[in-house]
């Protein structure tokens, strides 16, 4: 079984869970037998683990010298064809300014290409998301003519659109998988274009896999989808040696709780600062870290410091590779208050490096975790209650520990990519009928 | 020559630069206890002492050596960037010494971090305030006897205490909100104590060379000495006392050499003497030779900084004062500390530059701002401060804890140590006596030795002085037994024994 799979990233260059978590799946997937994985990225920046996977980055597919039709969505393809011919540009100065260019008459999308022939991408979560994603789309159904497969898998929003190219040029069942919806995100201020995209995706869909079921719940009642085409297949833990990190030296006494992640409204910040003048008042032998960077984060830095605790709550911007686990190893609880979180990995990762974990009712790992604080995430009390009872009775941080990796270590990613590839195949049976 | 007649024109510089931190990550906290950025600081300074303070110090010797005593000029100059120029330009403090040789130039006591500590504590004020007159006698062998705060920061209440620490002058801001319809040319005085006499500085003159000289757009561009001095006479009238206050830097830095700058600064002397009636004093001259014309009210603190002229710069968002609280709240703690290091860290972290990169008002003033500034955002200065600053005190944690419950953790911590060595010491004893069991007696001890490292580990987790000496009791036991045959090795024994009780006695 060959398997079409589109996402947004793949490590080393990740800003998040998405990356983390279609990377490990695929892996996942690719280690079972008789299952090859294709997986396309907006831009391969050539340096990627490609051992268990072929990666193909859209940045390097030429369609300069090509014409891909494509046609309206509700329409079913008859016929598709790639014209070997270059795209005619205004003038060179134009050629920079413009990106794409769209000729409504000929039912053709034309989209401006760099020197090779090839469409730049960014691959970063900034910029015109949008052009990205649509230029993403039309390198898609390129790649979809050219490739044999038998299923197409899309990671996210951004690949949606992506994935419904492919399928509409393939004729292949396509199959999205929700790490995130708009409504996560958002914190309530849905963005129309963003659900539309999401909407367009679901519906196109032959199977819609989610992270959690609180994720499947949003799916089916805020995208009205039928409940029988949402399944829930968790996300795992790649395992960590704890004894590398053994040689990190802590340079003070205090305990530390640190909460990593992107300081937005979905991840609560603010709770977690609130939950740590709380302790503070009772205990002065803690340090905070809020490890990441984010739209909030100016707006944290001054809530901390009008509240007096900037000598025991520390910002250290954003972290990556070895800076994080370096992190973990200095930590002493960890916490993830998110307000709306469809799954969330970094708990995992915590306590596979032995670090004890609170983590909030709205986040999907809550429903499979045991061995972690489970709390409201506006419910600072209960948090600060936590925070305190870990550091200071011994016991309960060892009992978390000790059960918290034996509990973690069992998540693995082919549990999750069997799960996968069982869906994968009722799709494509149901598909050929 | 009556008083009502003399008209004075006092020109005065501010020399300082910052220690700047270097990037300090959360992960250093308690492993790394230097905070500078050696790099930046070094080629800073280097590049300020080559472009402006040398040549614009010649400068003033060619003045001086012109016109002998009738040019006088006044600086103050920070603790921290005369630790700064022995360091990385000690022929800038040379130069220095020559004009003071000159005698006619005043040296202005300042606090030695060019802190803010007279917003926050006296007596730490006070404290900074002598180290600086210290520092510049010890440097230039003259006693200030003017003072010019931070950044020309100045209430009624600061001015009572610098009156009282004996100067006889002090420099501030002519202030429009402070001054209203009264004029900056006069003299005035302290209102708690009108010993003190206040120079106000004139800022449109002042700013005309620091802001305006080489901006192009200005309809007065380009300003000459004569032209400046005719500015001067169209005051005189009604003027009694010009005061020019402005950064050193000015010359060369802020306004390159090719602006014309240095020909400006020499050619201006003249053209006032001759041109106008004003002569020019040092502050302490001026307080000794003008009569003050009346109290100046200063409740609120004011400054020289930006278009508000108040306290905004460095304490005017939540971000800036946390961290000043903060700093503050180690003073007594840091003054019961007798570390060298301790005492000039907690000098170099108190400079008001660490709080004036945290200002998040950009508007009007963000260029000056932005100048030496090393971080690219408020909030990255704000995170990078506050991790020095905890760094700091766990230092100070450690030599000097705050609370009972610390002093205690400290006294086991010592006496842990202690027991450590003793534990380490006797082991290496008992090793070399094992050693030499071993050759005495052969193949059979050595199994009894084999199980004495197990027992010994057992006991140490309990106690561990008293599983040595159980262990050398064992020992002299062993030797006992084997005594009979051979004679020696017991005496060797019994000696250890003694040594294993001594120590665990004394702990």
């Amino acid at each position: 079984m060959r398997v079409l799979m589109f996402g947004w990233e793949f490590p080393p260059h990740i800003s998040g869970g998405l990356g983390t978590a279609s990377y490990g799946l695929t892996k996942g997937i690719a280690s079972l037998r008789n299952t090859e994985v294709i997986f396309v990225v907006p831009k391969a920046w050539g340096d990627e683990d490609q051992s268990a996977v072929k990666l193909i980055g859209a940045n390097n597919i030429p369609v300069a010298y090509r014409r891909v039709y494509y046609h309206g969505l509700k329409r079913s393809i008859t016929t598709y064809e790639v014209q070997s011919e270059i795209i005619p540009y205004i003038d060179p100065e134009e050629f920079w300014k413009i990106t794409k260019k769209k000729e409504e008459l000929h039912h053709s999308i034309l989209v401006h290409t760099n020197q090779e022939g090839k469409i730049d991408f960014s691959g970063r979560y900034n910029g015109n998301l949008l052009d990205e994603i649509y230029k993403y789309s039309v390198v898609a159904a390129v790649l979809a003519s050219e490739l044999e497969f038998d299923i197409i898998h899309a990671h996210d929003w951004l690949a949606y659109p992506a994935g419904i190219s492919a399928m509409e040029v393939s004729g292949k069942p396509l199959v999205i998988h929700v790490h995130a919806t708009e409504f996560d995100r958002s914190g309530g201020n849905v963005n129309p274009d963003v659900y539309n995209i999401e909407k367009r995706g679901m519906d196109a869909a032959a199977k819609i896999i989610t992270v959690s079921n609180r994720t499947r719940d949003i799916v089916i009642s805020k995208y009205n989808i039928n409940p029988e085409k949402v399944e829930t297949v968790y996300n795992a833990v790649e395992p960590v040696d704890v004894a590398e990190n053994l040689h990190i030296r802590k340079g003070f006494d205090e305990k530390v709780v640190t909460f990593l992640g992107r300081i937005t409204l979905q991840k609560g910040p603010e709770y977690f600062i609130e939950a740590a003048n709380k302790v503070l008042k009772k205990m002065k032998n803690v340090r905070f870290v809020m490890a990441g960077s984010g739209d909030l984060m100016e707006r944290m830095i001054r809530r901390a410091a009008s509240l007096k605790i900037t000598d025991r709550f520390h910002f250290t911007g954003f972290l990556r590779g070895k800076d994080v686990f370096t992190m973990l190893a200095m930590s002493d609880v960890y916490i993830m208050p998110s307000v709306s979180e469809p799954f969330g990995i970094s708990p995992l990762e915590a306590m596979m490096s032995n670090v004890p974990v609170i983590i909030s009712k709205q986040s999907g790992v809550a429903e499979i975790l045991k061995h972690a604080v489970k709390v409201d995430f506006w419910d600072i009390d209960a948090m600060a209650d936590a925070i305190y009872g870990i550091l200071t009775y011994p016991a309960l941080s060892r009992e978390f520990i000790k059960n918290g990796r034996d509990e973690v270590i069992r998540m693995r990613w082919e549990n999750s990519a069997r799960h996968v590839r069982q869906i994968y195949e009722e799709v494509i049976s149901k598909h050929k009928q | 020559m009556s008083a009502a007649t003399k008209k004075a024109i006092c020109l005065f510089f501010e020399v300082h630069q910052p220690f700047r931190l270097k990037r300090y990550r959360f992960f250093d906290l308690g492993n790394d206890h230097y905070y500078y950025d050696d790099y930046t600081n070094e080629s800073i300074m280097r590049k300020v002492a080559e472009r402006c303070y040398i040549p614009a110090n010649n400068v003033l010797l060619d003045i001086i050596s012109k016109h002998k005593d009738k040019f006088k000029v006044s600086f103050s100059i920070s603790g921290i960037v005369l630790d700064q120029f022995k360091l990385y330009s000690p022929e800038v403090i040379d130069s220095f010494r020559r004009l003071a040789e000159t005698g006619c130039v005043e040296f202005l006591a300042e606090t030695e971090a060019h802190s803010l500590a007279s917003l926050k504590n006296r007596e730490e004020f006070e404290r900074q305030v002598n180290n600086h007159r210290r520092l510049i006698k010890e440097y230039f062998g003259i006693e200030p006897q003017s003072f010019r705060n931070t950044e020309m920061i100045y209430s009624d209440q600061i001015g009572s205490w610098v009156a009282e620490m004996g100067f006889k002058a002090m420099l501030t801001e002519g202030a429009k909100h402070i001054l209203g319809w009264k004029s900056p040319n006069y003299l005035y005085c302290n209102t708690i104590n009108p010993r003190l006499k206040v120079l106000m500085r004139n800022f449109v003159l002042s700013d005309d060379i620091a802001f305006r000289f080489s901006n192009r757009t200005w309809n007065e561009w380009p300003l000459t000495a004569d032209k400046y001095a005719t500015w001067i006479n169209k005051l005189a009238p009604k003027s009694e006392l010009i005061n020019i206050f402005i950064d050193y830097e000015t010359f060369g830095e802020h306004n390159p050499k090719e602006s014309g700058i240095f020909d400006f600064l020499y050619h201006m002397p003249a053209a006032i003497l001759k041109k106008t009636p004003f002569k020019f004093m040092t502050p302490t001259e001026v307080a000794k030779n003008l009569q003050p014309v009346a109290a100046i009210n200063i409740p609120t603190p004011i400054s020289w900084a930006d278009e508000e002229r108040d306290l905004t710069a460095w304490l005017g968002n939540e971000l800036q004062t946390a961290a000043f609280e903060k700093l503050y709240e180690l003073t007594e703690r840091v003054n019961k500390c007798e570390y060298e290091q301790i005492k000039k860290d907690w000098t170099y972290l108190q400079s008001s530059d660490h709080f004036y990169y945290m200002c998040t008002k950009f508007f009007s003033d963000g260029i000056v701002h932005a100048y030496f500034n090393p971080y690219e955002s408020p909030y990255e200065a704000f995170m990078n401060y506050m991790n020095v600053l905890s760094d700091f005190e766990i230092r100070i944690n450690r030599i000097c804890p705050a609370t009972e419950h610390e002093i205690e953790i400290l006294k086991f911590d010592s006496q842990l140590r202690a027991k450590d060595e003793i534990i380490a010491k006797q082991a290496k004893e008992i090793e070399t006596l094992k050693k030499k069991l071993e050759k005495l007696t052969g193949k059979k001890t050595k199994k009894a030795s084999d199980e004495e490292p197990v027992k010994a580990k057992r006991g140490r987790r309990k106690s561990g002085e008293k599983s040595l000496v159980e262990l050398a009791a064992e020992v002299v036991k062993k030797t006992k037994l084997k005594k009979g045959e051979k004679t020696g090795s017991g005496k060797k024994a019994k000696k250890t024994k003694k040594k294993a009780k001594s120590s665990s006695g004394k702990s």
